[in-house]
């Protein structure tokens, strides 16, 4: 059970979590939307620190708050869709909403609720190795994921490899015309190649 | 270094120079730019060859890693197969890369990643190595499929591969999630050995067909073949030739490994599947053909349908059929290749053409290309004593041998609708008014379309031995 400090914390995270969930689907403005839907990822991972899976916290701010929710930002702001008029009928739709939303919590009752763990599934599931007191998270990942699973790791290595090759040959386009920075021309500049010295004379141009 | 993954890294080396190879060109690529594209290419082959070779030479067999990757004979004849296609196919769009504008250098980067992906899948003793080895090798051929960015046609064959490919990687990994939780394995070996203690469960039975599913899409197995013709057709044509070839060999060796290895203990479930997809390939292939005009359509149906004949040895379930599998692969290896050396040699003044009408009259105007295409189209077709008649022969031979007669005599009917469609090309070139000869054929391109004629004609001197290696090969479940 949560007590003290920790459940006044958990409480306090998941208020805000769900709180700001419902901001992201009411909020007229979309951009307000994507602010509310970052509130909520800092508050899931709030809830991680409590569980002590900081690393899935961090990933989860570095992920998802620092490239997805920053992208999603993005395409909120350079496609012009109305998303006023998208959701002008959602209010609606809400009763059927409410309906699916109640048929699938019964179901999860009734699964939850029927549901008995397998004698042999506590000593079967792996217990977390080292305990979490001696190692972090993010130390233990590591010990595993560079050691047994190394074979894995580099070949998802390459497969993101792949996928920064393939989005670079499709899309990468050379642009005649368009000035582009070259370092060793810029710094090599002296007085005399990049300036000219002319003497005008009265009253005439050059 | 541990022992232990000295001796994986010794097993994997293959793939390692692969791999590390391709990083190697990118870089060169990188740094000097559209000049070093016939460098890349050129270098890309002797890495295959450098690769294939330290394989066949110093190869050991073994398990990897932690037990999730297996190196033995089958694995390696599958690979010598698929390295073999890679290599070929590479040669082969050199001309059409200085002709086309097709010359980018991540062209050959991109087909020795998948390369190894391919070797993966071929090795594959583990769901996982599976999905990854599976997923390398696609992301790279989506990428190829639309490397010719300023065509619509090849933009839409990579989209359409892309979109469907996704899809069959879903069903994949649905299927290895349900297989893992009734068996609590992703290992080969453990899920075999979890099966064979007990009853199966209708829950795996779902996993199975899912996992099956999924890789009878990159075999392009009915019903999984949509994508094929439309896909074949609208990549740039050495990219087709890539498609037809390697991709083909890994898929059908993962498919036999897997259901050799992992699910042999419910053999009974499994053969089902493999008996009507396999009648399901042969017939569309079969008749779907017929009305096709554009020749790498038509040679989509035609791998849709030897892909159904090459599993009919699958669906034996015995060594024969395994070793039938091997051979067929091999040989339809040879045809595929030399017919697409056939196809990018179809060029006029004003480019490539692909329309089959375009042949009309060939044996007038280039006798020696018509001849040996002749040679490869009855050897399509099956007509003895061509190399392709000896791969029916042996995977008909073992359906008979595990007493599927019913599919035995399918495959025979659908084999002679099929060899229609490629009498009618034979009849085109030998008895239609001559419409214009091709422009000279490049060396490369004659070296291939010679080499796969002279296979095809002489493989009756030489099948014992290649039969007794592919026997070998087939050892390895049995």
């Amino acid at each position: 059970m949560l007590n003290g400090l920790e459940a006044a914390f958990f409480y306090l995270f998941a208020f805000i979590a769900v709180a700001s969930a419902f901001m992201v689907i009411s909020a007229r403005n979309p951009v307000h939307s994507v602010l509310y839907l970052i509130l909520t990822f800092f508050n899931a991972a709030g809830l991680f620190l409590l569980t002590g899976a900081e690393f899935l916290a961090m990933i989860l701010l570095v992920v998802y708050v620092g490239a997805v929710a920053v992208l999603f930002l993005f395409v909120v702001m350079m496609l012009d869709v109305d998303f006023a008029e998208l959701k002008s009928g959602a209010l609606q739709y809400a009763p059927i909403g409410a309906l699916v939303g109640l048929i699938l919590a019964a179901e999860l009752i009734v699964v939850t609720g029927g549901y008995a763990f397998a004698p042999q599934l506590a000593t079967a599931v792996a217990k977390p190795t080292p305990d979490i007191a001696t190692r972090t998270n993010t130390a233990a990942l590591g010990d595993i994921l560079y050691t047994d699973y190394i074979f894995y790791f580099q070949v998802a290595g390459l497969i993101l490899l792949v996928a920064m090759i393939g989005a670079i040959v499709l899309t990468l386009r050379h642009k005649e015309g368009v000035k582009r920075q070259s370092i060793s021309a810029q710094v090599a500049r002296t007085p005399e190649t990049g300036m000219e010295i002319k003497k005008v004379e009265t009253g005439k141009g050059i | 270094m541990t022992p232990e993954l000295y001796s994986s890294l010794s097993l994997a080396l293959p793939e390692l120079i692969i791999a590390g190879g391709a990083l190697v060109l990118l870089m060169i690529g990188v740094y000097s730019g559209e000049r070093a594209n016939s460098t890349v290419t050129g270098l890309a082959v002797a890495i295959l060859i450098g690769a294939g070779a330290w394989m066949l030479l110093f190869g050991g067999t073994g398990k990897a890693f932690g037990n999730v990757f297996v190196s033995d004979p089958f694995a390696v004849f599958m690979k010598v197969l698929m390295l073999i296609g890679s290599a070929v196919t590479l040669v082969m769009s050199v001309g059409f890369a200085k002709a086309e504008k097709f010359d980018k250098f991540e062209y050959p980067v991109l087909i020795l990643l998948s390369t190894v992906g391919m070797m993966l899948m071929i090795s594959a003793n583990d769901m996982i190595t599976l999905y990854l080895g599976l997923e390398l090798q696609s992301l790279a051929l989506y990428v190829v499929a639309a490397i010719n960015r300023d065509s619509v046609r090849s933009t839409e064959a990579g989209l359409k591969y892309f979109v469907l490919g996704a899809l069959s990687s879903g069903m994949l990994l649905y299927g290895i999630s349900l297989v893992y939780g009734y068996t609590g394995h992703t290992g080969f070996d453990a899920i075999a050995a979890t099966l064979s203690g007990a009853d199966r469960q209708l829950g795996l039975v779902f996993g199975l067909v899912f996992v099956l599913a999924g890789v009878a899409f990159k075999i392009s197995a009915v019903p999984f073949h949509m994508w094929t013709p439309d896909v074949y057709e609208g990549a740039p044509t050495p990219v087709t030739a890539f498609f037809a070839s390697a991709p083909k060999m890994a898929a059908m060796a993962l498919m036999v490994r897997i259901t050799m290895t992992a699910f042999e203990p419910i053999a009974a479930d499994w053969q089902q599947i493999v008996v009507f997809i396999s009648i399901a390939s042969m017939v569309l292939g079969s008749f779907a053909a017929i009305g096709q005009k554009n020749i790498k359509r038509l040679m989509a149906y035609s791998s849709i349908g030897h892909v159904g004949f090459a599993l009919v040895g699958l669906a034996a379930n015995t060594e024969t059929g395994v070793r039938g599998v091997a051979i067929y692969m091999l040989i339809y290896l040879v045809m595929t290749l030399g017919t697409f050396a056939f196809i990018l040699a179809m060029r006029r003044k004003d480019g490539n053409v692909e329309q089959i009408s375009d042949l009309a009259g060939l044996s007038t105007t280039n006798p020696m290309m018509a001849t040996i295409l002749t040679i490869l189209m009855f050897s399509l077709a099956g007509i003895p004593p061509l190399a392709g008649f000896w791969a029916k022969w042996y995977v008909f031979l073992a359906a008979i041998n595990a007493n599927l007669y019913a599919l035995a005599i399918i495959g025979v009917l659908a084999s002679v609708v099929g060899a229609y469609y490629y009498l009618r090309i034979i009849k085109i070139m030998w008895f239609d008014e001559p419409v214009g000869g091709f422009l000279p054929m490049a060396g490369e391109l004659r070296l291939v379309l010679g080499a796969s004629g002279a296979f095809v004609l002489f493989y009756v001197f030489f099948g014992g031995p290649v039969g007794r290696v592919a026997e070998a090969a087939a050892k390895t479940f049995f």
